[in-house]
């Protein structure tokens, strides 16, 4: 009888230990990053763009990065919306009867919801040089759409079924066709639909592999979808690799700008999502 | 008498008017729902299309040497045109494998403690951090890992082993890694162990099992295809991790023998020479082919876990 | 009833959340016979069953305050040893739940885990439990093949023995009859009397004929309180207390 408590004790603290580690890893990680980068942070990284000799140690800020960042995150939301709203409304709406195969296209996407950002990188790339795009915001969109379109539609698809199917009844019962119907669900959920914006552009604007080959890279703001944009996580790896410990540090500095955006999407969006099941039946 | 004729008419024109309005929605409907199957088709052929892509962009290498050669020789000199992928094959395998066996144990235990022992105040704490880390982008855990891992490697830990170390290495590689997916391990695991009944647990405590044994004998055995599919699934997501094993492995393109040395990941090799990918013949061909390989890999690993999951579910609901 | 109980129930009171579901409960529960609890859904019946065995300690939000006496021993005394109080009890659910084990294992799984190891003890027990439960013959030579194999009949024989393997005292059965077929549910009722001699049974069902059947003595519970409480005939077709009259009222016929 001793041995089995001291088994179960044992184990106990194991699993004490081990929860400690895992759920504390976060605060190890957001720590040091404030914790270095906090020293190098002022108010010309996010107001200004580099100015000459930035990667040498002379002035500017990352403004470049961060209003690129913003742009690629948020063209290539825009445009996986205007795709994956009218795929999760098809898949659940208009597809009533074809079970196996409604099944079949959702884990299609939780297929493609598993490739990494690198392989969307390398086909963006390709899809770029088909039709002779440069590097560029445009690129940019392009290849992060291709990432986000998945989680999108997962997202979406998630929140639509939550609707209760006699609410989808109600409205077609008093005559309306599926695209009424669906301008109903889409109304009920529009909390839902928010989160996954969110969601989306939190993964997009954090990814690196994505950009990589396809958004380029630039010292400016970008005026116009053919120019190359810098992005945030770009312009972190490309001032972490210099010799100049003052461009490293601003290198920390751009990191803590960017899980500050971070977390403020993922608190967000994870306030929504409790408001939103608080009216679930 | 003429307001009857008035209402006839009035009549009819309404419910003309009503027809055509109902063809509309109708015809707008058709329309709209046409449109939208291109947009699904188009988007779930993006799986195939991609696959296509790539293999097509490979072709040129897979002619210049055979499959087996390009996995297995360890030869990389671009510019001589041999292209040898093993080094960068045995590299995923190494950083994957090591924060595969760091993540999942940690995990199974966390999980184990979340959903069994914790208490309802302690859960509702703990649970948002798990969830929280998942959303840290891939290079900030880079950051993360220069600042912290690489100096923790080759002041405090290295030295115990080998001669010397620059702490970037491959298991450096593998504790990044393994800190990226424990969300995701820690939330599959504990949804599967959620959905065992109490009754079951019940039944076993009944016979005067302490909940230890419980778990060990009764719940584990339950829960193991569910924790199968989440190791699966975590090590599908750490082959294609990029950024953040790429700034803390030390890029060196040899075979690693030690969890000290330096080690090149596949996805890594792709992003450290794009930039000259279209100067050395044949190089854009290599990295593509690098790409495909990841896709078939992640796919069939992927599917596998999925296929699992799926199944346990369905048993469950019956 | 000058026999000792074997279990008595001394001023307990049950809270689940903000509901006080049981009310200060004192009954004693007769040795060596059936006694069976009887009353409307949700007041309390398996509130009080599980309580016996302390399955509610992995419940959150319940409070439980009294005592309840098994062999004289508290057993909600602070240093009561949880894993010994059960192994005195054995419970049968009202749905079969088959560890997911073997045969064998399942009926063996609790002797294993007080400690008896060698195969030959195993084997015996095994092999008189499942005799004593009527599943021998059935299965007796696949032993080792999956639990859940089994029909949910044979499997709800099977929990039963799995429980008595450990050499219990009491029976606990929790409307263990209700997901049967009348086949299995006969068998199951004849093997709660023929095990009387051994152990004392309390049982909790909402069927008043199986009540009649099987039991010795009833227990009347309506919202968490016991109305009434005495020997089968006396309850069921003489019942003192009003509310018992309304409840049995349909049974008289």
């Amino acid at each position: 009888m001793k041995g089995r408590k001291l088994e179960e004790l044992f184990f106990r603290i194991l699993m004490v230990l081990a929860t400690i580690l895992v759920a504390g890893s976060f605060f190890l990680i957001v720590g040091t990053v404030f914790f270095k980068g906090f020293h190098y942070m002022n108010l010309d990284m996010i107001t200004k763009t580099p100015g000459g000799g930035f990667y040498i140690g002379k002035e500017g800020g990352v403004l470049n990065a961060i209003v690129g960042s913003f742009y690629v995150a948020g063209g290539a939301t825009i445009l996986g919306l205007l795709i994956s709203i009218p795929v999760a409304i098809f898949i659940n709406l208009y597809m009533d009867g074809k079970r196996f195969l409604s099944n079949t296209i959702r884990m299609a996407f939780d297929v493609l919801f598993g490739i990494p950002s690198i392989v969307y990188g390398a086909f963006g790339f390709l899809i770029m040089v088909y039709f002779g795009i440069r590097a560029s915001l445009l690129g940019g969109i392009i290849a992060v759409t291709l990432l986000v379109i998945p989680i999108l539609v997962r997202t979406l698809d998630e929140v639509i079924r939550t609707v209760p199917f006699e609410l989808r009844d109600a409205a077609l019962s008093l005559g309306s066709t599926r695209w009424e119907t669906a301008k109903v669900v889409l109304r009920q959920i529009r909390p839902g639909i928010f989160t996954a914006i969110l969601l989306s552009f939190g993964r997009a604007i954090g990814d690196v592999a994505s950009v990589l080959f396809t958004a380029g890279f630039s010292d400016n703001v970008p005026t116009s979808l053919h120019e190359p944009a810098a992005t945030l996580p770009l312009a972190i790896f490309f001032q972490l690799g210099s010799p100049v410990e003052e461009v490293q540090g601003r290198g920390y500095a751009s990191a803590l700008i960017l899980t500050i955006i971070v977390l403020i999407i993922t608190i967000l969006s994870d306030i929504l999502i409790k408001k939103f099941s608080k009216h679930k039946i | 008498m003429s307001s009857a004729f008035t209402t006839s008419a009035t009549t009819t024109t309404l419910t003309t008017f009503t027809t055509t309005n109902m063809n509309i929605r109708l015809l707008k409907d058709k329309i709209l729902s046409k449109l939208m199957l291109v947009f699904t088709l188009a988007s779930v052929s993006l799986l195939v299309i991609i696959g296509i892509g790539l293999y097509y962009k490979s072709i040129p290498i897979i002619h210049r040497l055979s499959w087996g050669e390009l996995i297995t020789s360890s030869i990389w000199k671009p510019l001589k045109g041999l292209f040898g992928f093993f080094p960068f094959m045995m590299g995923t395998l190494w950083v994957t494998g090591i924060a595969i066996v760091i993540a999942l144990p940690l995990c199974l235990l966390t999980a184990l403690y979340i959903v069994e022992y914790a208490p309802t105040r302690v859960k509702r704490i703990l649970t948002p951090f798990v969830n929280l880390l998942s959303g840290i982008p891939p290079v900030i855990f880079g950051v993360w890992g220069v600042l912290f891992i690489i100096p923790l490697i080759q002041i405090y830990i290295a030295p115990h082993f080998v001669e010397f170390s620059t702490g970037y290495s491959v298991l450096s590689g593998g504790i990044v890694l393994a800190v990226m997916i424990f969300p995701l391990i820690v939330s599959i695991i504990s949804e599967v162990l959620r959905t065992i009944p109490q009754e079951l647990k019940d039944a076993s405590l009944s016979l005067g099992a302490t909940k230890w044994e419980t778990i060990k004998k009764v719940i584990l055995r339950k829960a193991l295809p569910g924790i199968i599919a989440a190791a699966v699934l975590a090590i599908s997501r750490a082959f294609g991790e990029t950024i953040a094993v790429l700034m803390v492995c030390g890029n060196n393109a040899a075979v690693p023998h030690s969890v000290f040395d330096p080690g090149y990941p596949l996805p890594a090799l792709i992003a450290n020479n794009y930039g000259e990918m279209l100067s050395i013949p044949l190089y854009d061909s290599a990295l593509m082919f690098a790409a495909l390989l990841l896709f078939i890999i992640i796919l069939l690993f992927n599917i596998i876990s999925r296929v699992i999951l799926a199944r346990l579910e369905r048993k469950l609901a019956a | 009833m000058t026999q000792t109980p074997h279990i008595s129930v001394q001023h307990l009171n049950v809270h689940i959340g903000a509901q006080h579901i049981l009310k200060d409960i004192n009954i004693n529960i007769p040795d060596k016979k059936v006694t069976s609890i009887i009353g409307p859904s949700g007041c309390g019946k398996t509130t009080l069953l599980k309580s016996f065995n302390r399955l509610w300690d992995n419940t959150a939000d319940v409070k439980i305050t009294g005592k309840v006496l098994v062999d004289n021993e508290d057993i909600y005394a602070p240093n009561a040893e949880v894993t010994h109080i059960r192994k005195k009890m054995g419970l049968l659910s009202q749905r079969p739940y088959p560890l997911p084990m073997s045969i064998y294992d399942n009926v063996a799984y609790g002797p294993r885990i007080h400690g008896i190891r060698k195969k030959q003890v195993l084997d015996e027990l095994v092999e008189e439990q499942l005799k004593a439960t009527g599943l021998w013959n059935e299965v007796k030579d696949r032993l080792n093949a999956s639990a859940t194999r089994l029909s949910i009949g044979q499997q709800q024989r099977l929990c039963l023995a799995r429980g008595l393997a450990v050499g219990p005292e009491i029976i606990l059965g929790d409307e263990s009859t209700s997901a049967l077929d009348p086949v299995s549910t006969a068998i199951i009722e004849d093997l709660f009397i023929s095990l009387k001699e051994k152990y004392s049974i309390v049982l909790v069902t909402h069927i008043l004929r199986q009540a009649r059947r099987v039991s010795d003595y009833i227990i009347f519970v309506y919202m968490g309180k016991i109305i009434e409480f005495g020997p089968t005939e006396e309850v069921l077709l003489n019942p003192k207390e009003e509310l018992t009259k309304e409840y049995v009222k349909g049974y008289i016929s």
